[in-house]
């Protein structure tokens, strides 16, 4: 009996060993092709991950729609959209490197494990060749990491936190999306201008990632403007109701109000700051204010006239008058009947500037297409000319500063441009943010 | 002592929404035994009403100017309200006053959502498993919420107070503070009264009615009052169908407070289950009592004094008082003998 029993102990441990032996260095090797996903046929299948439900379903929608107007253009469908401004003219509207573009789509849900999952499912089953997308810094890093060991290219959606190109940068991983410390160094001369340098800020941070990060990139450049920081209060993710993280703003003694909110929590912190009455509080014999760093225009319409005078940065926004701009707004309005926003704007950017990378380095190869996108100068994408730095994969381009408009004209006209800051003024060396490259994996 | 009174309002003021939707989950266990996972959901549609008549309100009549067009080339939509065009500035007013309005919406459609519920699904599972009904509620709320999503969308929709309940109410001074010592939002005082009425009411009916009292004996000993040739099944339906107006009315109410999306209602459930274990499974005046409690508690946690000496503190403290009434009273602060003890 104890033969039998000991023979069955092997055998199962034997299986078990020989099963993840073989299968260990399957989950992400392409054992006939030269790199990961080769596209071999006439296609080559790009992987959107977005967030198709949960609380960023609409921004992950918007993303959607403009992933799906990019893949048209590519393609040499519809009216090319920023295609026509695009100063690198590799692209021909004949789909990449003589193949046409087609996708697969996943639901990150806005969680890391469901992001990795769907993009993994993507890379694995569907053959996609890129994976790009997202509208979370939490996720973009787990993804990012996921695509850094799978071999394919990560071009992040939106995502704001500097980590994603500082500490947890990775050399498969691309962002065209501005970061915390560009919002600090664009905002605080306007805010300086406007409110003075004799000001006391008490921030309320969502307790993640990308709170923390835009906390101390806002403290950083408020403080260097003369600004003191009263206090920094972590609040939790979705609290729904901030009144007891509010009350106590009132008599701090601070006059500004730092809301590090993004989404829902935006919305319903500044309604709520709104209602008790903050803005039309004097402290210090100054009027109080409020500062929402990260603007997008979805969440600026939930939080309705509430955003009316309330300064903020934002990565792009549909009123501006340049070719790009124009061109993205009219392809996309007339595609879906209203304008797009930044998240749609960011991750069309993405695909073209991926598409076009492959096609200027002649192969879907991640680390050929990597150095295509290295130190990468273009214009003609809506905010300017821009560079993908070499050395942290973070484009660089002038930062907007945006403010409640008073006087909206439609339910879309909520923000304006109030500032257009210049890249030299936002750049900081890629050292500062701490972290490494690595080496490119092609899978 | 300015901070301790707004903290003190604040708890009350979340308490009573705690309380309006704990109040409804407990009667609901108490009547039918049935521990209802879909409530936090019947809170949420009760938000939906408020924005469904919003929406109704604002209805536009769209015409083009051919003279304007948009960023993307086409000709500008110039957007006015039926009722505005209808009516005027009667019209307006409706606009203005569409959330307290939404009351007289929410009631037929939360009572009516209440009784075919219970009759449609859950009088099934009656006599079935806790856990299988948690599942079967659970997963009902989810579809509810998916369904109010798809049509919705996913983003929160804001539904302004009135005009006139818009601003602050200078509490401090009334008490003799200072200026703005102690300023809090009208409408969060009216929600706090609201809560309290609604209270008030639910308990006058249980008591003073003759409808209210075979449902308490009911509750006691369903099976004595059965035998009385009594339609005891009926009247826990109609119960049922209370408890989720009760629901409804917290949500409506407090849509300017939080602006709703399809996901409120999960994000007060899990509080609200706490707010009846702690105050005891079944017992009504326990769950109003935990639920301003522990909305107190919560306030008080939150402040920067309490949080510099146990940080993270205001995330747990809810948490650790039903760990404790578990431990020591497992029945409840109010709850009867027996329940929930082995």
């Amino acid at each position: 009996m104890s033969k039998i029993n000991d023979s069955r102990r092997t055998f199962l441990k034997t299986s078990a060993a020989i099963g993840v032996g073989v299968s260990a260095p399957l989950i992400f090797t392409n054992a006939h092709a030269a790199y990961r996903n080769e596209p071999k046929g006439s296609t080559v299948t790009f992987g959107f991950n977005v967030p198709q439900t949960g609380a960023y379903a609409d921004e992950g929608a918007d993303e959607l729609r403009a992933y799906q107007l990019a893949v048209q253009h590519i393609n040499g469908e519809g009216d090319g959209g920023m295609l026509n401004t695009f100063s690198s003219k590799a692209l021909k509207g004949n789909g990449i490197n003589g193949k046409k573009v087609v996708y697969v789509t996943g639901d990150t849900q806005t969680k890391s494990d469901a992001a990795r999952a769907s993009a993994k499912r993507m890379i694995e089953k569907d053959g996609a060749i890129m994976i790009t997308g997202g509208s979370s810094s939490g996720v973009a890093i787990a993804v990012q990491g996921l695509c850094q060991e799978a071999g394919v290219i990560f071009m992040a959606g939106l995502t704001h936190s500097n980590d994603t190109t500082g500490k947890d940068k990775r050399a498969n991983g691309f962002r065209h999306f501005f970061n915390t410390e560009m919002s600090g160094a664009a905002l605080a001369p306007v805010l300086k201008n406007a409110y003075g340098t004799d000001r006391t800020a008490y921030h309320l941070t969502a307790d993640y990632t990308w709170g923390w990060s835009q906390e101390g990139s806002i403290k950083k450049y408020t403080e260097a403007i003369g600004w003191k920081t009263a206090a920094a209060v972590r609040t939790p993710l979705g609290a729904g109701d901030f009144s007891q993280y509010i009350t106590p703003v009132l008599n701090s003694g601070a006059d500004v109000l730092v809301l590090n909110h993004y989404g829902k929590d935006m919305v319903n912190s500044l309604t709520q700051a709104v209602q008790f009455g903050l803005r039309d509080k004097e402290v210090n014999g100054k009027k109080f204010e409020i500062v929402v760093p990260l603007y997008s225009r979805l969440m600026a319409q939930g939080a309705g006239a509430n955003v009316k005078g309330i300064f903020g940065s934002t990565n792009w926004h549909w009123s501006l008058p340049d070719a790009g701009s124009q061109a993205f707004v009219k392809s996309f309005g007339q595609a879906y009947g209203f304008p797009p926003s930044q998240a749609a704007h960011t991750t069309y950017c993405q695909a073209l500037l991926y598409a076009d990378a492959c096609q200027r380095a002649g192969t879907f190869m991640p680390s050929e297409v990597g150095k295509a996108l290295e130190g990468f100068k273009f214009d003609g994408l809506g905010n300017g000319p821009t560079e993908y730095r070499a050395d942290d994969h973070q484009c660089f381009k002038d930062v907007l500063v945006v403010q409640g408009k008073e006087n909206p004209t439609s339910k879309f006209d909520v923000l304006e441009v109030v500032e257009v800051t210049p890249r030299a003024q936002v750049e900081y060396p890629a050292s500062m943010l701490g972290g490494d490259l690595g080496p490119y994996n092609n899978g | 002592m300015d901070a301790f009174l707004l903290q003190v309002l604040n708890g009350l003021d979340k308490g009573g929404a705690y309380a309006l939707i704990a109040l409804g989950l407990t009667l609901v266990f108490g009547t039918l035994g049935v521990v209802n996972f879909a409530h936090g959901a019947l809170f949420m549609l009760g938000a939906f009403c408020a924005v469904t008549l919003k929406s109704l309100f604002t209805m536009e009549k769209v015409t083009l100017d051919p003279d304007k067009l948009t960023a993307w080339g086409t000709p500008m939509e110039i957007r006015t309200p039926y009722v505005v065009e209808l009516f005027g500035d009667f019209g307006n007013t409706l606009i203005n006053l569409s959330v307290p309005l939404s009351i007289l919406l929410a009631i037929p459609i939360m009572l009516l959502i209440g009784v075919v519920m219970e009759r449609g699904l859950i009088r099934h599972f009656y006599k079935r498993l806790h856990a299988e009904q948690i599942l079967v509620t659970f997963g009902l709320a989810i579809v509810l919420q998916e369904i109010v999503k798809a049509q919705f969308g996913a983003n929160p929709i804001p539904q302004p107070a009135p005009a006139m309940f818009a601003g602050s109410a200078d509490i401090g001074l009334m008490l003799g503070f200072a200026e703005n010592a102690v300023v809090y939002p009208w409408w969060r005082i009216i929600y706090l009264l609201f809560a309290a009425v609604v209270i008030g009411l639910v308990f006058a009916f249980l008591q003073f009615t003759t409808f209210g009292m075979v449902v308490r004996a009911g509750m006691a000993d369903r099976e004595t009052v059965g035998l009385l040739s009594i339609d005891i099944d009926r009247r826990f339906t109609i119960v049922f169908g209370i408890a989720a107006v009760v629901a409804g009315l917290a949500g409506v109410m407090y849509t300017p407070i939080l602006s709703p999306d399809y996901h409120m209602g999960m994000d007060f459930l899990v509080l609200s289950f706490v707010v009846v274990v702690v105050g005891g499974m079944g017992s009504l005046p326990g769950a109003v009592a935990a639920g301003f409690l522990l909305g107190i508690l919560q306030s008080f946690a939150s402040m920067n004094e309490v949080k510099s000496l146990l940080p993270g503190i205001d995330q747990i403290v809810i948490y650790l008082i039903a760990v404790v009434v578990l431990l020591v009273r497992p029945r409840g602060l109010l709850g009867r003998k027996g329940v929930m003890e082995s």
